[in-house]
Parts: structure tokens; sequence; C-alpha cells
């Protein structure tokens, strides 16, 4: 690099640095000089509040970490199911096709926190025997059902990608349907979505929050509940600061694998 | 092994692209499918592997309608190998997975069993030293032989290969000309789509020259290449004699 670029560059950091000391200045400064101030102050940023509160908010967002786990594991499993029997051809398997076409249109077109209320107050309702009443169950399998249908069409789309030469040269060694989707087509076509599934998976982590409409004592819900007890949302700061505290390294990892996975195949590209 | 195609009729929408099509091929015999470029000759070789499905006739193989409701195209294809014109080696398998994911999953084979028999065969064509790398390391020659290699595992009773040089580099056509011509002497069936001329005169029993959705004129080389009857043959043979292609 010539000194002038490098010129350039010191100066290109100087104006980068000043701007956001202006802009974010701006910002704090606004707020801080509002007339409500100490009163949010207090309610939302209060540090005694956040020591009382941070006790069960941690609790509740184990809770969280343990829900996104478990709906962590299962997604994919079911999204893979759902997205090989839509990519099955043939009549024979026509009902196959319809139902994951009719699983993936009805949850994907239903609000996430619809399906676990319904499902998180209406199965325990139904009380049929063999069936648990555990909100947490229901909340984790409404977010399953509804995050699988996303998941499926992300591994649907990695399977048209690709190249239908694949398919045929799998098929022409003699393989089934099944075979050729499960040694060649797969791994490519996941490999393919990889990135994509991951933002889902930051997504995911966020949602589990939702199932604190059932009841269910997560982070979000502590914070509510010890607003409920104290009239200060301080509680509220805590379960943010946590969830940041994991989305943000995950989210930095989920941009680092991508660009990674890009560079790995621009070299690679046959 | 007896390979007969009937009065085969195969349109894709509403472009009739086999319109009669008739073709035998008797064990042992090397049948190469001449013609210019969207006379049939890839959807020929398609349609007996059955990765295409044609709309009228009978596909013969020994007795057998393999064409005909019912049939377990499976088992058909396990019978048949072919070798695309882009390799179609699957990327995320080196050589070895390659060339053994058909005998281990279509046919049982152990997977010693598979990889002895692999390597052997790796051996023959060049690959030796090949089998662990993917395929995105090998030239294009190498990859078509490779493929070779792995329609050749399952031991096909007939090998369709589809225009198999013409993705290659010039200077690495010879390579993969010099595994079939050896496979032609050791008594393999081939038919083969092929523009390479000079090589369908070597080494084909039966030149086949396909014009209209059918097989136009059809004989030994020396017949087709050396004093063709039809007015369509001559049309083509001069342009690939002009083009310095024979």
């Amino acid at each position: 690099m010539s000194s002038k670029y490098r010129e350039e560059g010191a100066r290109g950091a100087l104006i980068a640095a000043v701007s956001t000391v202006v802009v974010f200045g701006a910002f704090i400064v606004l707020v801080l000089v509002s007339p409500n101030w100490p009163r949010v102050r207090d309610q939302f940023f209060n540090p005694e509040d956040f020591r009382a509160a941070a006790p069960a908010v941690l609790r509740g967002f184990w809770l969280n970490l343990r829900m996104f786990g478990w709906a962590v594991v299962a997604i994919p499993l079911v999204a893979l199911v759902v997205a090989v029997m839509r990519s099955l051809r043939g009549p024979a398997f026509l009902p196959v096709r319809l139902l994951a076409i009719a699983y993936t249109d009805i949850f994907r077109g239903i609000p996430v926190i619809l399906t676990i209320l319904v499902l998180g107050f209406g199965v325990p309702a139904l009380d049929l025997p063999g069936l648990t009443n555990s909100a947490l169950f229901w909340g984790v399998t409404a977010l399953t059902l509804s995050y699988s249908a996303y998941t499926a069409e992300i591994y649907r789309s990695g399977i048209d990608a690709v190249p239908e030469s694949q398919r045929a040269s799998a098929r022409a060694l003699g393989l089934t349907q099944l075979q050729a989707l499960r040694y060649a087509i797969l791994p490519q076509a996941i490999r393919n979505v990889i990135p994509a599934l991951m933002n889902l998976v930051v997504a995911l982590l966020k949602d589990v929050a939702l199932v604190s409409v059932l009841g269910v004592r997560e982070a979000v819900r502590e914070a509510d509940i010890y607003k409920a007890r104290t009239f200060n949302y301080t509680g509220f700061l805590v379960a943010t600061a946590l969830f940041l505290a994991v989305s943000i390294p995950l989210t930095r990892f989920v941009d680092w694998y991508a660009a990674r996975d890009r560079a790995i195949r621009s070299q690679t590209s046959v | 092994m007896k390979l007969v195609l009937d009065d085969v009729y195969k349109a894709f929408g509403s472009l009739q692209v086999l319109a009669g099509f008739d073709l035998t091929v008797a064990e042992h015999e090397v049948v190469c499918l001449i013609g210019p470029s969207g006379c049939g000759k890839s959807t020929v070789l398609r349609c007996i592997d059955l990765l295409d499905e044609i709309d009228s006739g009978r596909i013969l193989l020994d007795d057998l309608d393999i064409a005909a409701r019912g049939v377990n195209a499976n088992d058909v294809r396990r019978r048949i190998g072919i070798v695309f014109q882009s390799f179609n080696l699957f990327p995320h398998l080196d050589v070895l997975d390659n060339v053994t994911l058909g005998p281990r999953r279509a046919h049982g084979v152990p997977r010693r069993e598979a990889e002895d028999r692999a390597r052997a065969l790796l051996d023959r064509f060049g690959l030796a030293d090949k089998a662990d790398d993917y395929p995105n390391k090998l030239s294009g020659g190498q990859n078509q032989r490779a493929a070779i290699v792995r329609a050749l595992m399952v031991e096909p009773e007939v090998l369709l290969l589809d225009e198999i040089t013409s993705a290659l580099d010039p200077e690495l056509v010879g390579e993969v000309l010099a595994a079939i011509r050896d496979l032609a002497e050791r008594g393999l069936t081939m038919v083969l789509a092929t523009h390479e001329m000079g090589f369908a005169r070597d080494v084909a029993n039966q030149v086949c020259f396909l014009d209209g959705g059918r097989v136009l004129e059809a004989g030994p080389p020396e017949a087709v290449f050396g004093d063709p009857t039809e007015d369509r043959t001559k049309q083509f043979l001069t342009r690939v004699r002009t083009a310095g292609r024979l």
C-alpha cells in the first residue's frame, strides 16, 4: 500500500471516530437532558434493583437456554423429515408431499406466539390421558413445530440448489430415492444452507422468551414478576443484558462462519 | 446380454426428440451414436438408463422390457453403467467413496471388498494415488476416468458413455479415449454418444447416424464413414471433415 493510501486510511479512521463520538454523544445527551430522565433512570437503570432482580432473572435465563437447547436439537431433525418428504418424487409419494406442504404452509402462516398459546393452553385443556400438561413441554413443542416449518423450507432450497445431474448420477448407480438423498444430495444441500440455518438459530434464541406467555418462569417472566412486585423495570435490563451476552457472540460467530464458508467455496469451486 | 430399442418415442414438451427409434446392441459390441448436437444421442442413453421416461416403444434388456410399467428401475440401473459429459462425481466425497458408493449402498457389497475392487480399478485407470483426493483436486481427465471407474464398479452388463470427452481440454481427451479403448478390447458392451469421429471409426463395431429422432443410417464404421448412402449423413460427415474432426 502506498503512503498516500495509508494517509487516507488514517484520515478515514479519524473521521469514523469523530462521527461516532458526535452521533452517540448527541444521543446520550438528548436522553440525559430529557425532563423525565431521573425517573427513567430509577425505574430502568437502578443498580440496586439490578442486583436484587439478577438472581431470579438469571435462573429464568438458564431455563431459556435449556428450552433453546431442546428446540435446537429437535428442529433440524423434524425439519429434515419434512424436507425429505417434500423432495420425494413420483405419483406414489403425492400424499406424503401434500402432507409436508400442508405442514409448512400452516406453521409458517401462524404467528409463533399463537402456536405457543394454542398448544400451551389448548392441549392441556383437552385433558387427554397420557399427555403431559407441562407448559414448558408444549411451549418448546410449539417453537419446534413453528421453526421446523421455516427450517424445512431452507433445507428444501438447499436441496433444489444441488444440480439435477447429481441426482441423476446417484440414481444411475442404482441408489433408491432415499439413498440418493441421503448419500449424494443432502450432504451437499445442508452444507449450502448452514449459514442460513445459523441465522435462524439466533432468532430462535430470542423467540424462546415467547414461552413466557404460558406462565413459564423464564428470564422475561421473572423480570415481569419483579416489576409487578416492586414497580421497577430494571429486571428487564438484566434480561436484556443476558440475551445480548449470548446472542452477540453467536451472531459474530455466524457472520464469521458465513464469511469463511464463502472464502473456502470461492477457492475450491470447479 | 442383448439390448434392443424398438420404436421408441420421446418428446420434451413440443420437441419430439426420438421418433420411432430402433437400435440393436449385441453382447461385446461397441456402438457409436453420431449426429449433430440435439439429434437425440444423449436422450437415447438417458432413456436406456431410465433417467428419462419414454413416451412409447420398448427397451429390451435381454428379454425384459425395462421401460414397461412395474419394472423396478433401481434393479435395471444396477445392470447398466453410465458416464456423463460433465463427470458428475459427488464433490463432497473423495474418489474412493465416490466409486464405492454404488456397490456398497445399491448392491450391499461390504466396504472392504468394495474398496479392494475400487483400488484395483483405480490403479488400472492410472488413479491409484488419487483415491483419497476430492474431485475438485483432479484434472478433467482424471475426473472422467474416476467417473468411468465408478460406473464399472458394479460390473455393468452394458456401459453407456454420453459425450464423455466433450467437456475436456483437448490434451486430456487422449487419456480418456485410451481407457475406453481398453474396455472395448476387453469385450465390454458399450453404447457411446460421441463427437470423436476418428475414435468412433477405430473402436466401433457399429456406427449409427441419428437424424430426425431415429437412426437414419447404421453399419460398420468403414461403411458409414467411407461410403455413406444417405444425403444427410454425407452432409454431416462433410461438415465434420471441414472442421478437421475426421
